[in-house]
């Protein structure tokens, strides 16, 4: 029965869908009521396996694996640690969050909105799941058709621009991705006589230094367009200015962390030394996006986009934390891939709630709605103080463990990075400022509803995840550590050689080692990194 | 010397025969009954195709008449490929009877079989004279059906120039067998190949490790004879206009069909026959890299051109001129992915091609437009086509888990395993290179499609009512499409004993 946990819950919001599909289109409640249950079922499914997940043992859980296409060595190969525990909850609370706030912003094309919303699901989950490269990469490019829809047909005045531009921009990462996906696939055969895309199984194999640049280039690149990292993240304002409220809160909460969930997953273990050699200038990279997105959000005139480009200051924190190479960076990275979720996520909920109202996202345009709308401007205030990152806020945990991540890696990141938090508390309280306060000047705000009951059901959980996380994040923190200990080890392994000026790896450590060897690989690795 | 009578064993031949008998039966009954229903002949002409499948089913593997006919897996795979090909095409030809082809319809059916029985004696031939008798059979016809709107100029333009072309590169085609024949004194392909291998003939010296300028010459004459059959550049640019002005049904048949028909020429000349002219240690000497620059070509020329054209049956065509190239890449690599690979991509590509050839005739036939403007609002008036329509498109993309994409997964690996194992092979990273930035392009010209049927707003929406048979052909495309991206397995597993037909051939 626990294998099948896995499978359930990556495929039963498909088999919604699947569902949908004999619904008539013009039934619109029926439709509506049919995605929340299996929304809700899903996320209820994921609470379980939350429930029986082993935050201490380390090594990959709940696995199933199965032949697919044999002739090759392609397996259904599922199975999750502490990392893709989280985020698939994350992806369901999400979801469910999502279908809610679609209520009544959705009135075209109805049916065709939840089924790619649902289709949505199944794609990112399974990305969170799958352990065989391929099937990864499967759902990696299932999911850009659903949200190519989302984007082109229910999003704003420039959609299709952004949806094709989404799409293209995707595309031509993986299909880089691919390409190094089966050299790897053939290396193995080389190394073990097996076809396989096993990541586990792959994980182990010793690759030479300079293969190992060029394919960890190649993932990264997919990965890197995804995240997005500066400079690569042209597309991003573009989608999610242009996509509707909830493609944007899906988009920014759940598929952004799809790339730095490949870092970690795929990147990271398999090019140990290609990781090492590539720090720096991620880290730089992540500081000019921390530091970039926030002074370009400084100047945005649109909610939407301002939000938006924080998304890249913010998810350059992620990176600069992972590419740290340290417990505290890689953990800290984790956690705001999900604090990352929940407050962007509302903040693009928020935005789209103002803007069913007024039909605009100018800042100029308010002003003073605290007066009319006392509900809204609290839950927007928490929202924003959560993503400045106040202490007793998800926010500051993340961050906080990020820049000690960062400090011990070298001072300098730190220094830098820590001004990207100076600047987020401009960009997002002169925004609040601008929207919430002073005095009403425009007629058009005076009769403003506050948040309606449904409304407030959207905002209420993710208000209790931002309080939960900044209070007490421990029951995150014990489960991605272990996760995380794994990563690193395998990172560590390969400076400790590499500090021999030895680029071949003699012993690799396997997936489960003891924690031992972990933490001495960390220490290691820590030493080598200042 | 005493004469030894071939061994005949008709047996083996047994779906051939009986196919060509139903292709005269089939014209025969049109012009000796009085009238009858639009549909008759069609349905004729399906019943005869699967009876031809059931007798494919009891049909053994083996050789006949000498050595010239071989049934050996990689023929039965492709023959597989040409009858479901034609019976698609033949499926979504009913509206065209009903509104378009009022007389002959015995003839159009009885066409459309024989060229299939064409491709099908091609695809078991093992010698270069049946290979060729083979390959004529089932152009003839075709140029026939590309002209059969005799009252469309754009359709008689398309037969004209396909015949031309056709017979120009027959020509070439007999042209380098017949220098191939005058270096090994055989017609036999392995018999050449074993003589290329093991003897110093005029043409070629293993040990001197070179080729002859009549090798060359030779080469160079079947690759342009072939070049043409595939569409692959230089010899591509008659595809546009055929495939616009042909019947839709048509277009779609030599899309699928007489493309299988091609690789499996070029599998059996320039692999079985020539393979060890095909040696990376001679480059550029050897066909290899030759046949690489044409693939290479074909994924850019054909992607690029797709981009600009407006009317969807030029775009289909450019984009099958790229197709061609990706299927090339596979056929490239000779390992035991290689061959393959081809055949799954030849078989994911009937699903998808077809099926969208047929969403394109059911159009054609209500609007009598081709253009992809005209596709604008499709989505809300009839959603299954626009459905159906976007799985092929995505399929054709290459996006999982359809089956277009396995395809395109499978050529590219056993590119990069040949790539791999071999010395002097770093171009075909290159080629994989090309494909994964034209794919891109790819990407853009066909989400253009959907973007037209599902975001662009349209005051006089397109109205479609659909033939029974028509929605047979589309569910079975996507049904194809869906269930073998979803499943491989079967259809990996059935190709995968076509590389074994070439015998310890390749590594």
């Amino acid at each position: 029965m626990e294998d099948l946990f896995l499978t359930i819950v990556t495929f039963f919001p498909l088999l919604g869908a699947v569902v949908l599909l004999f619904v008539p289109a013009n039934q619109h409640s029926t439709i509506k009521g049919t995605s929340l249950i299996v929304a809700f079922v899903t996320m209820l499914f994921s609470f379980w396996i939350y429930n029986r997940f082993d935050p201490v043992a380390s090594g990959m859980q709940f696995e199933v694996n199965l032949p697919w296409v044999q002739s090759l060595g392609i397996d259904y190969h599922l199975g999750i640690d502490g990392i893709s525990l989280l985020l698939i909850v994350l992806t369901t609370v999400l979801t469910v969050l999502c279908v809610i706030a679609a209520w009544h912003s959705v009135t075209e094309g109805v049916k065709g909105f939840f089924i790619s919303m649902l289709l949505l699901t199944t794609g990112m989950i399974g990305v969170f799941v799958s352990l065989d490269l391929f099937l990864f990469y499967v759902f990696w490019e299932v999911m850009l058709v659903p949200m190519y829809f989302l984007i082109g047909v229910w999003g704003g005045p420039r959609r299709v621009y952004a949806a094709i531009k989404f799409v293209l921009f995707t595309m031509f990462g993986s299909l880089l991705m691919l390409v190094a996906l089966l050299y790897v696939y053939f290396e193995y055969q080389a190394f073990a006589g097996e076809y396989t895309f096993d990541l586990l199984k792959i994980m182990n194999m010793p690759l030479a230094y300079h293969p190992q640049l060029w394919l960890f280039g190649a993932f990264a690149l997919a990965f890197a367009i995804k995240v997005p990292l500066f400079p690569f993240h042209t597309w991003l304002p573009d989608a999610h200015v242009q996509a509707p409220t909830v493609g944007s809160v899906i988009l920014a909460g759940v598929l952004l962390k799809m790339g730095t969930y490949g870092f970690l997953r795929i990147c990271m273990p398999l090019f140990p030394d290609a990781t090492i050699a590539y720090m720096p200038y991620i880290c730089i990279l992540a500081i000019i996006a921390i530091i970039y997105g926030a002074l370009v959000s400084m100047v945005q005139r649109d909610v939407k986009s301002l939000v938006a480009f924080s998304s890249v200051s913010h998810m350059g924190f992620v990176m600069l934390g992972m590419f740290s190479l340290n417990l505290q960076g890689v953990e800290g990275a984790v956690l705001q891939m999900i604090n990352h979720g929940i407050s962007t996520g509302a903040l693009f909920l928020i935005v789209g709630m103002i803007y069913e109202r007024r039909h605009t996202r100018m800042i100029e345009d308010f002003g003073g709605l605290a007066k009319v709308m006392p509900v809204f401007a609290t839950f927007f205030m928490i929202v924003t103080l959560s993503s400045i990152g106040l202490p007793f806020t998800n926010g500051f945990v993340g961050e906080f463990l990020i820049l000690l991540g960062a400090f011990k890696a070298n001072t300098w990141y730190g220094v830098l990075a820590s001004s990207g938090v100076i600047l987020a508390a401009c960009y997002m309280l002169w925004m609040y400022q601008r929207v919430v306060y002073g005095k009403v000047t425009n007629p058009k705000n005076q009769n403003l509803k506050d948040l309606s009951a449904r409304e407030r059901l959207v905002l209420i959980p993710l208000v209790v995840l931002i309080f939960w996380i900044g209070i007490y994040p421990s029951p995150f923190l014990n489960r991605i550590e272990p996760a995380a200990k794994q990563v690193l080890s395998h990172v560590g392994k390969a400076s400790t050689v590499q500090l021999n000026e030895s680029y071949e790896i003699v012993d690799v450590p396997v997936l489960g080692a003891s924690s031992d060897d972990a933490e001495a690989a960390l220490a290691e690795l820590e030493g080598a990194g200042r | 010397m005493e004469f030894q009578l071939p061994e005949i064993n008709l047996q083996l031949m047994a779906p051939e025969i009986f196919l060509f008998l139903w292709a005269l039966a089939v014209m025969a009954f049109d012009v000796t009954t009085k009238r009858k229903s639009s549909s008759t002949a069609g349905n004729l002409a399906l019943v005869g195709l699967a009876v031809t499948g059931v007798i494919m089913v009891f049909t053994d593997q083996g050789r006949g008449f000498g050595n010239m006919f071989f049934n050996d897996s990689m023929a039965v795979f492709f023959k597989v490929i040409f009858l479901a090909a034609a019976f698609m095409a033949i499926g979504s030809s009913f509206g065209l009877t009903h509104t378009r082809i009022l007389n002959h319809r015995g003839e159009y059916f009885g066409l459309i079989l024989l060229s299939t029985v064409g491709m099908m004696f091609l695809a078991s031939s093992s010698e270069l004279i049946s290979l060729y008798i083979g390959l004529e059979l089932t152009t003839i016809p075709l140029f026939v059906l590309a002209a059969f709107f005799k009252d469309d100029r754009k359709s008689v333009e398309a037969g004209i120039k396909y015949l031309v072309v056709g017979a120009f590169s027959s020509a070439l085609l007999l042209y380098g067998l017949s220098f191939i024949y005058g270096l090994t004194g055989t017609t036999d392909i392995a018999q050449i190949r074993s003589i290329l291998a093991h003897s110093a003939v005029a043409g070629f010296n293993p040990a001197y490790q070179e080729s002859t300028p009549i090798m060359v010459m030779a080469v160079l004459a079947i690759l342009g004879g072939i070049g043409f059959k595939l569409a692959l550049p230089p010899f591509h640019q008659w595809v546009p206009d055929v495939y616009e002005g042909a019947p839709t049904p048509i277009t779609a048949f030599l899309s699928v069909g007489s493309k299988a028909a091609g690789l499996v020429a070029f599998a059996k000349i320039m692999i079985m026959g020539l393979y060890d002219l095909y040696d990376p240690s001679k480059a550029p000497n050897d066909w290899g890299i030759l046949v690489g620059v044409m693939a290479a070509a074909a994924m850019i020329v054909g992607n690029v051109l797709a981009i600009r054209q407006t009317n969807i049956k030029r775009m289909l065509a450019y984009s099958s001129i790229a197709h061609a190239g990706y299927v090339m890449v596979g056929m490239l690599a000779l390992n035991s992915l290689g061959l393959a690979s081809v055949g799954y991509y030849m078989f994911a590509y009937l699903f998808t091609n077809m099926g969208a050839f047929a969403i394109v005739a059911l159009i054609e036939d209500r609007t009598g437009s081709c253009e992809i403007a005209s596709y604008a609002g499709l989505s809300k008036t009839s959603p299954f086509l626009a459905i159906s329509m976007t799985i092929f498109l995505l399929s054709l993309t290459g996006i999982p888990p359809l089956a277009g994409f396995f395809g395109k997964f499978y050529v590219f690996a056993a590119a990069i395993k040949m790539a791999e194992t071999g010395s002097g092979l770093t171009w075909i990273y290159w080629l994989v290179g090309v494909g994964l930035v034209t794919s891109v392009f790819a990407l853009y010209y066909y989400a253009n499609v959907m973007r037209t049927m599902y975001f662009v707003e349209t005051d006089s929406p397109l109205k479609v009512t659909m033939s029974p048979m028509a929605v047979a052909v589309i569910v079975i495309g996507v049904v194809g499409v869906v269930v073998f991206g979803l499943n491989p397995q079967p259809i990996v597993q059935f190709a995968s004993d076509m590389p074994a037909a070439l015998g310890a051939l390749l590594p």
